[in-house]
């Protein structure tokens, strides 16, 4: 496909979220938020997307930074780039699984641009950094005009391509919770080739081990690719729950895990393909995290 | 439409203009600025022709807004020769044949020279990793691999 250079629209750029608050407020539907653009700008140019007025939210310092608290977690700013998530050591250390993610998501020259506040609001179903951010609790901060609210990344989503952040506010951070003792996440992610695709399949596992290191006292599974938007796997994580995690607890969970998913069939993957690997990246993914829980209480 | 006034930084050159808010940065370097070297292929980030180094990283050009791009330091392809002497990348790719029709390889030699950059001793993973968003419809992406840790040894020489 031929794809057309950009429509014209009118550029904004404030330098506050309270201005551009004030801007999403003036023009209403004909205004969008632009933070990396690189879904953005490619929707217009295909004119899928045709906004009057463009909100660049570059300039705005609050939505910038990674910082870390003892008592908070994480704090990462909706303008952080993938790249800048894949150079950190704090993500590395305290979300791994995140990293897992952005390491894997399109190309070089992709993730310099594309932000992780971009990811999650295009909300579509592969959204690579929303299975690591459910499974390790996270919230999504949004700002509007009646001010603050916050909401869990797994209650962000309402469809393909539609998330719950309004017309009206910006997504300004996203905040993980401090992780507890013995616990560790993991991502898995299965493409047609090692970069610049989409998952077929994501998902996500966190486990918090017990004092002996091997009953699973608390468990967070997340899937991509195989439903209208990420979802968690209830059922596979009750099979875990209290239990010693063996390579056969994780298969069955697997497999659980397998039955809760409605994937479509499209020309990356078959439905049936989709919900087989979903059994096996489960089934990988909870041994991994707890492999890495047991590596970091070694040390 | 409004235009706007943008300082670019190219090639440690810096160049006034006034621009229109929708042109991206590869348009502008191209149309505008004569730069015709960073190569305009599939306009949608997939192909990785367009790439540049903005602020010591590699870019999409194609997915860059020209005004976003105000102040940054953009290196492109025409800025690695010194005079009549190409980058170590350059002839690298020349004597191992990683060059074939050409059209991908100033996004080839920008992709690769950002990893170096970064990591001046890559192995043959880490090359196809920072070329991972470079397409060669050649398909001669061993050549290209094999010519960019031959001028990684050659700079650390």
């Amino acid at each position: 496909m031929f794809i057309r250079r950009l429509p014209k629209f009118e550029h904004h750029a404030p330098a506050s979220v309270a201005g551009a608050l004030g801007l999403l407020k003036k023009y209403g539907n004909k205004a969008r938020v632009f933070a990396g653009g690189t879904d953005l700008l490619l929707a217009m140019k295909k004119r899928a997307l045709t906004p009057e007025h463009l909100i660049n939210v570059k300039n705005i310092k609050a939505l910038k930074g990674i910082s870390y608290n003892d008592k908070k977690g994480l704090k990462i700013g909706a303008l952080v780039t993938c790249a800048e998530l894949e150079e950190s050591p704090l993500i590395k250390e305290k979300a791994p699984a995140l990293w897992d993610a952005v390491c894997v998501m399109a190309s070089p020259q992709v993730r310099t641009l594309a932000t992780i506040g971009g990811n999650l609001c295009s909300a579509v179903p592969s959204a690579d950094t929303a299975p690591p951010l459910i499974a390790m609790g996270a919230q999504a901060v949004l700002s509007g005009p009646k001010g603050e609210r916050t909401v869990l990344v797994e209650k962000l989503f309402k469809g393909p391509a539609e998330s719950k952040v309004a017309r009206n506010e910006i997504l300004t951070h996203i905040q993980i919770p401090k992780q507890p003792e013995r616990s560790c996440a993991a991502y898995l992610k299965l493409m047609r080739r090692a970069a610049m695709d989409l998952a077929l399949v994501g998902v996500a596992a966190y486990v918090c081990l017990d004092k002996d290191n091997r009953t699973c006292k608390e468990v967070r599974i997340a899937l991509g690719a195989v439903a209208p938007t990420p979802i968690r796997a209830p059922m596979a994580e009750q099979t875990l729950a209290g239990n010693e995690i063996t390579e056969a607890l994780a298969e069955q969970a697997g497999k659980v895990a397998g039955t809760v998913c409605s994937p479509i069939t499209d020309l990356r993957a078959s439905l049936g393909y989709r919900c087989d690997m979903v059994e096996v990246l489960t089934k990988r993914a909870v041994i991994e995290a707890c492999s890495r829980v047991k590596n970091s209480t070694k040390r | 439409m409004r235009k706007v006034e943008i300082t670019l930084r190219v090639n440690g050159e810096e160049y006034d203009l006034e621009i229109e808010p929708h042109r991206t940065l590869v348009e502008v370097l191209r149309e505008t600025l004569g730069f015709t070297g960073t190569k305009k292929s599939c306009n949608e980030g997939e192909c990785g022709a367009c790439t540049v180094i903005m602020d010591g990283k590699p870019v999409a050009s194609c997915l860059v807004l020209a005004l976003d791009a105000h102040g940054k330091e953009i290196l492109t392809i025409e800025g690695l020769a010194q005079g009549e002497n190409l980058h170590p990348l350059q002839v690298a790719f020349v004597r191992q044949g990683g060059i074939q029709c050409g059209f991908c390889t100033p996004g080839m030699i920008m992709s690769a020279k950002a990893l170096l950059e970064k990591n001046p001793k890559p192995t043959a993973m880490d090359v196809r990793k920072a070329i991972s968003g470079n397409l060669c419809r050649c398909t001669g992406y061993q050549q290209i691999v094999d010519a960019v840790i031959t001028a990684a040894q050659e700079i650390a020489k």
